[in-house]
């Protein structure tokens, strides 16, 4: 569980007693559709996801419950640390392509 | 350019009625965004792994490196139009809420009001500061700690910017006797930003030598003054991001639209040509000359603002196939004149970076306790 003492949580997990490590709802803390809904593609993406949602439990309180269900027993958080890692690829190949671009219109003006 | 009728009419005016996937259309429900007469259909991305049998939908970075494509379109000081191509809607929506919300930027936040003599009230007069778009480059701040809040001595070289403004309105004794003219009668009497002047705190006088800070703006009209009205102020700026006040956000807008595409069905000649042409914002349909017939063309469907105006002719509705590119996405952004808007749009995909990372490392602590 992250945080500890006075720390401010910034991502828990939650999970059911009994249930296998597959079926987990992860609360990310002082996010909104930003991170959520683009989190939620990427997952989605993998095809070991059978379920992949997120929803804001309240929109006074700054947090969302990203939930995952994995089929063939994978870990929860395997789907959701690649998800990160490939959105993380996707903006970094985004910023390279625009900085190329941006260089070439300015380069030939 | 027309197609030979090889899609499938589709029964309009059904409202809520999903289109059967099969062999023809499949492509068109996974790329194609459809603008038929009583709604919008095929809106929601689709194509995830299982969806559809005979597709390989699983991420592959290679596949999105190959298809992904950017172009700047327009770009002056302060307004750019780009296109991105190739990138789903939950990933360009993101773009778009981090450049209106979580881009930081410095702007007014504490104001030390020592005389305020004119009709503005104090808050009034203190919320219309804030409003004002400080140059700065945010980059080169620290947040404040919102820890320690006392006074003026809180704010250090590396978080505040200070401003002072500080006005006195006279009469002005060379004025004619019987003119009306308050620009002849007073001096001083419109306050405007131009006269915040920037107080260095520490080493900002060396650091920021040649980059003058101050507002972005000299002519926005803060207040109005009479004679014997005076203000004497002192400003100090901090960063902070649009989703705590809307005073932070670096850009006027940013918004996308996706690019429409518009297909005629059938060849269209003469008069209901012109009719056609008419329904389309200009520049859309051209009208070429065959055979001793005009014959409607679509040259440039990017210009179209998607009005459906066409839908509303019975006689032309059926011809017309309306709809938008799903993965292709055209992005206004247009600054405030803090940070030029490339410089914008290359900060809003380093906080989406920055914000994955925050949850990476934090799985990588987590999983070694």
């Amino acid at each position: 569980m992250a945080g500890e003492g006075e720390k401010k949580p910034v991502l828990e997990m939650v999970q059911a007693d009994g249930a296998d490590e597959g079926c987990v709802t992860f609360v990310l803390h002082d996010e909104d559709h930003t991170l959520g809904n683009s989190l939620r593609y990427m997952v989605m993406k993998n095809a070991d996801v059978e379920f992949c949602g997120y929803s804001i439990t309240h929109p006074s309180e700054s947090k969302i419950n990203f939930r995952i269900q994995t089929r063939g027993g994978i870990p929860a958080t395997e789907p959701l640390r690649k998800g990160l890692n490939d959105l993380s690829d996707v903006c970094q190949h985004v910023l390279n392509t625009f900085q190329v671009r941006f260089c070439f219109r300015f380069n030939s003006n | 350019m027309y197609h030979e009728a090889a899609l499938p009419r589709r029964r309009r005016g059904r409202r809520g009625s999903k289109m059967a996937a099969n062999m023809s259309n499949v492509e068109d429900i996974r790329s194609r965004v459809l603008l038929g007469e009583f709604g919008v259909k095929n809106v929601h991305t689709t194509d995830f792994p299982g969806n559809y049998p005979g597709y390989d939908d699983t991420w592959d970075m290679q596949r999105f490196q190959k298809n992904f494509t950017m172009d700047i379109v327009d770009l002056d000081e302060n307004c750019m139009e780009f296109d991105m191509v190739g990138i789903d809607a939950a990933i360009a929506n993101a773009f778009r809420r981090i450049l209106l919300a979580e881009v930081p930027t410095m702007a007014v936040e504490k104001v030390f009001i020592y005389n305020n003599t004119s009709i503005i009230q104090d808050e009034v007069l203190a919320h219309r500061l804030g409003l004002i778009p400080i140059k700065a480059d945010p980059r080169l701040f620290e947040y404040r700690n919102a820890g320690e809040e006392s006074g003026e001595d809180a704010g250090s070289e590396i978080d505040t910017i200070q401003l002072q403004l500080k006005v006195k309105c006279s009469r002005n004794p060379r004025a004619s006797k019987d003119s009306s003219d308050p620009q002849e009668l007073y001096l001083n009497h419109m306050v405007y930003s131009g006269d915040m002047k920037w107080m260095p705190i520490g080493n900002q006088a060396d650091v920021f030598a040649d980059a003058n800070i101050g507002p972005v703006h000299d002519d926005i009209l803060i207040a109005q003054l009479r004679p014997g009205q005076e203000l004497d102020i002192i400003m100090h700026c901090v960063k902070g991001i649009g989703k705590d006040h809307a005073k932070f956000s670096p850009v006027a807008t940013a918004s996308y639209r996706l690019l429409p595409e518009i297909t005629l069905l059938e060849p269209i000649e003469g008069e209901k040509a012109e009719r056609l042409k008419r329904c389309f914002s200009r520049g859309v349909i051209h009208l070429e000359e065959l055979n001793g017939k005009k014959v409607a063309m679509v040259v440039n469907s990017r210009l179209d603002t998607c009005s459906r105006e066409v839908l509303r002719h019975d006689d032309l509705k059926n011809l017309v196939k309306l709809g938008r590119v799903r993965d292709h996405f055209i992005f206004t952004v247009e600054s405030t004149g803090v940070l030029p808007p490339e410089v914008l749009v290359t900060e809003a995909i380093k906080v989406l970076m920055t914000k994955c990372q925050r949850f990476l490392n934090e799985l990588d602590n987590t999983d070694m306790e």
